[in-house]
């Protein structure tokens, strides 16, 4: 059985860990880079990504998660996680990320807390999701290599990249599994080949 | 497809969850809220001025100046909170418009009601409000507050009576578990609140919304203290602005909130920080913050 991380730097850890748990997945907090070393996969929760940023740096995690993500280990970010995995990021407020996924990402593009909302999303293989977006970015483009598997409003809002998954919105606070389930199985599979 | 949904609990007590783990600053303009922001601040709480300083001024203290509000919007790209008066639901609403993403409804400024506090349902924005004890989180979350705090006692760099109040709050919940329902339901009766509430948060064995830290925390170990009782993040007010090196203190109690178990991280963000706010001693104050409200 593979040992999923969740990094444990700031913001909502905990529910991703609940929602990891609830898979029947092993699932351990990511301060810094020996609990990295203890895990073959990483979710980046939703946060503040400038906050995470800066302990990203501080602890030096961005380095060892760059290593680790180019030799195959599968990372799924939510929100400030997607914007953390991109390699370009627009109003940056600062923010240093790890420039793993080839995505644009606008953060806080649908305006402030007053303009979060709800919305009703059809995912690829995964059926109808309830997207919760809470102060969320936007992904404005995507590569070449980029595959989509969730749009709203012609936007994307959960992309995969070969070992990498990015979403805008938030399964783990309405305590809705399957994309962590889509995610927990493709790292399983991964086992056998290098990339899923 | 449905329309988007805004406002609802669960976008609400979101915010919140998104602020766990992280250190909201008290910013009194543009560059300390830039600052805060460089430091990793989470949120910044915009003020006309932080407590030491409203305590020393004594007077009405009310919401800030808008324009010193969308100033500190303008300045960064995290979460902006606001003060409203407590009760005072048209400050309430005049931030709301302004765009705040959190209202306080704070003991820090002067009372506008003494009977009521606001109706935080009514309103798109969360709210996160200060409590002593169970019964007054309860109370206020049964308002719709999303978020509580410690009330602590503001403005002081004393973080004993925030100490109290978590310490409170935590052997309230535990005694809980100990209770059948007759006494549940006494206690939902003292408290004010429905009883289905008071049941809830027996199960979840903590309180059902997400809980800060705030009033007196002034240096890295008192943050960590903090989250080791149980706390989901830090409110810092006068403690950041108020020390000798802002920048360096607001680095390090960040720090701290996230590594708050590992002593080794706290003895090295602690080293050389300069001078803490000059604290001041509970029983010498004339005015106790934390009775206002109930």
């Amino acid at each position: 059985m593979k040992r999923v991380g969740v990094l444990a730097l700031q913001g909502d850890f905990f529910e991703h860990l609940q929602t990891l748990k609830k898979l029947g997945v092993e699932a351990a907090e990511v301060r810094n880079q020996e609990d990295l070393a203890q895990v073959q996969g990483l979710v980046i929760p939703g946060g503040e990504s400038t906050t995470m940023s800066q302990l990203l740096a501080e602890t030096g995690l961005d380095q060892a998660i760059r290593a680790r993500a180019k030799q195959g280990m599968a990372v799924y970010g939510t929100c400030a996680g997607a914007i953390l995995l991109a390699k370009k990021v627009l109003n940056d407020g600062g923010v240093k990320g790890l420039g793993l996924m080839d995505i644009s990402v606008e953060r806080n593009a649908y305006g402030r807390q007053v303009d979060s909302f709800e919305a009703e999303l059809e995912a690829n293989g995964l059926g109808k999701l309830k997207g919760v977006f809470i102060r969320a970015p936007v992904i404005q483009s995507v590569g070449r290599g980029v595959e989509v598997l969730a749009s709203l409003d012609g936007k994307p809002v959960l992309v995969r990249q070969g070992n990498l998954l990015a979403g805008t919105f938030h399964p783990e606070i309405e305590g809705e599994a399957r994309v962590h389930q889509w995610f927990v199985e493709r790292l399983k599979a991964e086992s056998t080949k290098h990339r899923f | 497809m449905k329309k988007p949904l805004k406002g609802t609990w669960k976008l609400k007590e979101g915010l919140a969850q998104m602020l766990k783990g992280g250190t909201i600053m008290d910013v009194v303009n543009a560059e300390q809220a830039r600052i805060a922001e460089k430091a990793g601040a989470c949120a910044v709480m915009a003020l006309e001025r932080v407590p030491a300083d409203i305590r020393a001024a004594g007077g009405v203290a009310r919401m800030a100046d808008p324009k010193k509000i969308r100033e500190i919007i303008q300045a960064v790209s995290i979460p902006v909170m606001a003060k409203c008066r407590i009760g005072h639901f048209v400050e309430a609403q005049v931030l709301q418009e302004l765009g705040v993403d959190f209202i306080d409804e704070s003991e820090v400024l002067t009372p506008a009601d003494e009977a009521h506090h606001v109706d935080k349902k009514r309103f798109t924005v969360p709210f996160v409000c200060g409590a002593r004890n169970l019964g007054e989180a309860l109370r206020r979350m049964n308002e719709g507050a999303a978020m509580i705090r410690s009330k602590g006692e503001a403005g002081t760099g004393n973080v004993v009576e925030a100490v109290r109040h978590v310490r409170a709050i935590n052997e309230q919940v535990d005694l809980l578990k100990h209770m059948g329902l007759h006494q549940l339901e006494e206690l939902a009766r003292n408290y004010r609140v429905p009883l289905e509430l008071v049941e809830r948060t027996r199960e979840a064995g903590r309180l059902l919304v997400v809980n800060f830290a705030a009033g007196g925390i002034a240096t890295p170990s008192d943050a960590a203290l903090m989250m080791q009782l149980g706390c989901d993040g830090v409110f810092v007010g006068s403690g950041i602005f108020k020390a000798k090196n802002p920048q360096k203190m607001a680095k390090a109690i960040v720090l701290a909130v996230t590594h708050y178990k590992d002593a080794k991280v706290l003895a090295r963000v602690s080293e050389g920080l300069g001078e803490a706010m000059k604290g001041q001693e509970i029983s010498k104050l004339d005015v106790r913050l934390q009775e206002r409200g109930w």
